[in-house]
C-alpha cells in the first residue's frame, strides 16, 4: 500500500498544473511505458469483466482424474491438485479484483473521499478541522491490522445479515456467492481508503475557492452545492484520475493479501486463494509452475499500476525528474 | 523553545488518544461481533451451564463499558487474557517472545534499507541522463512493485529449491549472552532479503527524486559556482537536504513492514507475531487478536512519535514554524 500513498503524497506537495483533459491524455499516450502499463491493466481487468464469457471452466470445477496436468490445448496453464483449470481460476480471480477495487474506488475514493474533500476545503473552519483530524488519525494507525480485525470479527455478522435479507426479499444464493465477504471487504477498505483522495481534493479546493470565477459565481448567488459540483469538481478530474489509478493498485494488493490470510474473499476465486494454495515449501518444490501463474499476474498488475502512476504524476507535474 | 515544547507535548498527547480509539474499536469488534465468543472459549462439547458460568466468571454479563474498563486495566497491568489456540496459556506469555522474533529481523531490515537505499538512490540521481538511468529506475520500480506475497515464494523457489543454498523456512534461535537470537542463522536470510529488497527499491526510488529536486536548488548552484568539489557538495548539501523528506517515509515504511511481516511469516512459517496473528484469526482466538492489534498499534505509535520528534529536531524550518504558530 505504501507506494500508492507515497505517490499520493508526492502529488499533494508537488505543484500540479491544471492540464486540459485532451493534452493530458495525449501526453500520457506518448509514453510507451505508460501505454504498455495501460494495456496490461486493461487486459487483466478486461479478462475479469468478461470472465463468465471467456473462462473455459468454472473456477471450482474439479476433475480428480486429471490432477497436476501439464499445460495442454484443453488446459492452457495445466490443472492443480484438484484438477481445476489454472487459467480459468486466474480469470475468475481477476473478476474478484475488478469487483473489489471497483466497489472500493467508488465507495471510498469517489463518494467518501471526493465529498469529504470538497466539504473540507470549501467550508473551512470547524468542519474542515474535524474531517482532517479524522484523516490524520486514520493515517497514524496500522491500517492493515485494523482491516484484518474488522474482516475477521464481522464476517459472521455480515453473513447472517445477508441470509436474513435473502429470507425477506426471496433472492436466493446471495450469501453463498461470496457477496457478504466482498461487501465487507469493500466497506472496510473504503473506510480507510478515502484519506488520500480527500486530502488531495481539499488542497485543490482551498487554492481554487478564492479564484475569480468562484467568487463571481458566489456573488451571483449560486448555492454551495452548485459551486462545488459545477465549478470546482470539473477542475479536479485529472487529479482524480491519478488518485484512482494509484488506489486501484493498492486496493487490488490489499484484497489479495487479506484473502491470502483467510479473511478476505471466500467462496470465490482470488489470486490470494491461489497463492495460499500453491505456495508453501512442498508445493514450491513439487509444482513451481502452479505458483508462477498467480504470482506473475499479481506482480505484473502491481508493476503496471506503479509505472502508470509514475507516468501520470510526471505528466501532471512536469517539473519533477 | 516554548513552541517546540508545546509541539512535542501536543504530539505526545495524541498517542494515548489514538491508542484509546484503537482499543475501543478492537474491543467492540472483539466483544460484539462473534456471536459465539464463549462457545469458542469453552470448546465444542461444553454444556449450556458451563457456558453460562464462564460468562459470569469472565464478567461478560456486565455492562459493556465496565467490561472495557476491566479489559483495559488488566491489559495495562500486563494481563492480556488467555489464548484459545494455545489452550490455557496466557496471551502475554505467547506474545512477547513472538514480538521479539519479529522485531529482530524488522530492525535488521530497517537498518539495511537505509544503509543501502540512501547511497543507491543518490548514486542513481547523480547518473541522470546516462545509460544507467533507465536501468536503475527500471530496477527500482520493479522491486518496489513486487509485493512480499509474490517475492517470498519466488525467492523461496530460487534459493531454497533450485539452488539449495537456504532453508525453505522456519526460524532457528540460539542463546547468545542469555538472549534468544535467531538473526544470525541461515533461516533469517530469506525474510531479511525479501523485505530489504522491497524497502531499498522504494527508498532508492524516492531518494533519487529528492536528490534531483535538491540538485536544482540555488544553494547547490552557489556551491558549485564558488568552486566546491563535487564530493562535499553531494555529501554536505545535497544528501542532507534530500534526507529531510525521507523521514516522513518512515511511517509508510513501518506500515509496510507490519503488513509484510504478517504475510512473510505465514509464508515461511516464522513463529513471530505475524504468524501468531494469522493463527489467531484462523482459530478465532479473540483475546490474542485484540492483544496483537493493540501491541501493533503501540509499537507503530512509538515509532511514528520518534520519527516526528526527531524530524522536528533535524529540520530547523519546522522548528521555527512550530514556534511561530505557537
Amino acid at each position: 500500500m505504501s507506494q500508492a500513498e507515497l505517490a499520493a503524497g508526492v502529488l499533494e506537495t508537488g505543484d500540479l498544473r491544471p492540464v486540459s483533459q485532451f493534452r493530458f491524455l495525449r501526453r500520457l499516450l506518448r509514453r510507451p511505458v505508460a501505454v504498455a502499463a495501460i494495456i496490461i491493466i486493461l487486459t487483466i481487468y478486461g479478462a475479469g469483466i468478461l470472465a463468465p464469457l471467456i473462462a473455459p471452466f468454472d473456477f471450482d470445477k474439479t476433475d480428480l482424474r486429471n490432477t497436476f496436468a501439464s499445460p495442454s490445448s484443453e488446459h492452457w496453464l495445466g490443472t492443480d491438485r484438484l484438477g481445476r483449470d489454472v487459467l480459468s481460476r486466474l480469470i475468475w480471480s481477476a473478476q474478484t479484483t475488478v469487483i473489489i477495487s471497483g466497489l472500493t474506488v467508488v465507495g471510498g475514493s469517489l463518494i467518501l473521499g471526493v465529498s469529504l474533500g470538497l466539504i473540507s476545503g470549501y467550508f473551512v473552519g470547524r468542519v474542515d478541522n474535524v474531517i482532517m483530524r479524522v484523516a490524520d488519525a486514520l493515517y497514524s494507525v496500522p491500517t492493515f491490522l485494523l482491516i484484518l480485525i474488522i474482516n475477521a470479527t464481522l464476517k459472521a455478522r455480515v453473513d447472517s445479515v445477508f441470509r436474513d435479507m435473502e429470507d425477506i426479499t426471496g433472492i436466493g444464493g446471495l450469501a453463498r456467492s461470496g457477496a457478504p465477504n466482498i461487501f465487507l471487504l469493500s466497506v472496510a477498505l473504503s473506510i480507510f481508503g478515502w484519506v488520500g483522495m480527500a486530502r488531495l481534493v481539499r488542497s485543490q479546493v482551498l487554492s481554487l475557492r478564492e479564484a475569480n470565477y468562484v467568487l463571481a459565481a458566489r456573488a451571483l448567488g449560486s448555492s454551495a452545492p452548485r459551486i462545488l459540483s459545477r465549478h470546482l469538481l470539473p477542475q479536479l478530474t485529472n487529479l482524480m484520475v491519478v488518485t484512482i489509478t494509484l488506489t486501484l493498485g493498492a486496493v487490488a494488493l490489499a484484497e489479495v493479501s487479506l484473502t491470502f490470510l483467510g479473511v478476505g474473499v471466500q467462496d470465490h476465486a482470488s489470486f490470494g486463494v491461489m497463492i495460499a494454495q500453491y505456495a508453501g515449501a512442498t508445493n514450491v518444490r513439487a509444482h513451481p509452475l502452479l505458483l508462477f501463474a498467480p504470482t506473475i499476474i499479481v506482480a505484473l498488475l502491481m508493476l503496471s499500476f506503479n509505472l502508470l502512476g509514475d507516468a501520470l504524476t510526471d505528466v501532471l507535474s512536469p517539473r519533477r525528474r | 523553545m516554548q513552541g517546540l515544547a508545546s509541539y512535542v507535548l501536543r504530539r505526545l498527547l495524541l498517542v494515548p488518544l489514538i491508542l484509546f480509539i484503537v482499543s475501543v474499536v478492537t474491543f467492540a469488534l472483539g466483544r460484539y461481533a462473534p456471536s459465539d465468543y464463549v462457545e469458542i472459549q469453552a470448546g465444542p462439547s461444553a454444556r449450556p451451564e458451563t457456558i453460562e458460568r464462564i460468562r459470569e466468571e469472565r464478567g461478560l454479563n456486565d455492562p459493556i463499558h465496565e467490561q472495557y474498563v476491566t479489559y483495559i486495566s488488566n491489559f495495562l497491568r500486563g494481563d492480556f487474557g488467555t489464548s484459545v489456540r494455545y489452550r490455557g496459556v496466557d496471551v502475554e506469555d505467547v506474545i512477547f517472545p513472538r514480538l521479539w522474533i519479529t522485531l529482530q529481523y524488522n530492525i535488521a531490515v530497517l537498518l539495511l534499507t537505509f544503509v543501502i537505499g540512501i547511497p543507491v538512490g543518490t548514486w542513481a540521481a547523480l547518473r541522470r541522463g546516462t545509460w544507467m538511468d533507465p536501468l536503475s529506475i527500471g530496477t527500482f520500480v520493479l522491486f518496489a512493485s513486487v509485493p512480499v506475497l509474490v517475492s517470498v515464494p519466488l525467492l523461496q523457489w530460487l534459493f531454497a529449491v533450485q539452488l539449495g543454498w537456504l532453508p525453505t523456512g522456519g526460524w532457528e534461535s540460539r542463546e547468545i549472552l542469555g538472549v534468544e537470537i535467531g538473526l544470525l542463522s541461515a533461516e533469517a536470510i530469506l525474510p531479511v532479503m525479501a523485505l530489504t529488497l522491497l524497502g531499498v527499491a522504494g527508498l532508492a526510488r524516492y531518494m533519487r527524486a529528492q536528490v534531483l529536486d535538491v540538485l536544482d536548488q540555488d544553494y547547490v548552484r552557489t556551491a558549485r559556482a564558488k568552486g566546491l568539489n563535487e564530493y562535499p557538495i553531494v555529501t554536505r548539501h545535497v544528501v542532507r537536504n534530500a534526507l529531510l523528506p525521507i523521514a516522513t517515509l518512515m511511517g509508510f515504511e513501518l506500515a509496510a513492514l507490519i503488513t509484510g511481516s504478517i504475510i512473510l511469516e505465514t509464508l515461511l512459517g516464522i513463529p513471530g507475531i505475524g504468524l501468531y496473528a494469522y493463527e489467531s484469526i484462523g482459530s478465532r482466538d479473540y483475546d490474542s487478536i485484540m492483544a496483537i492489534v493493540l501491541i501493533g498499534a503501540v509499537v507503530f505509535q512509538l515509532a511514528m512519535l520518534v520519527v516526528d520528534v526527531a524530524y522536528v529536531f533535524i529540520d530547523p524550518r519546522i522548528r521555527l514554524s512550530a514556534e511561530a504558530s505557537a
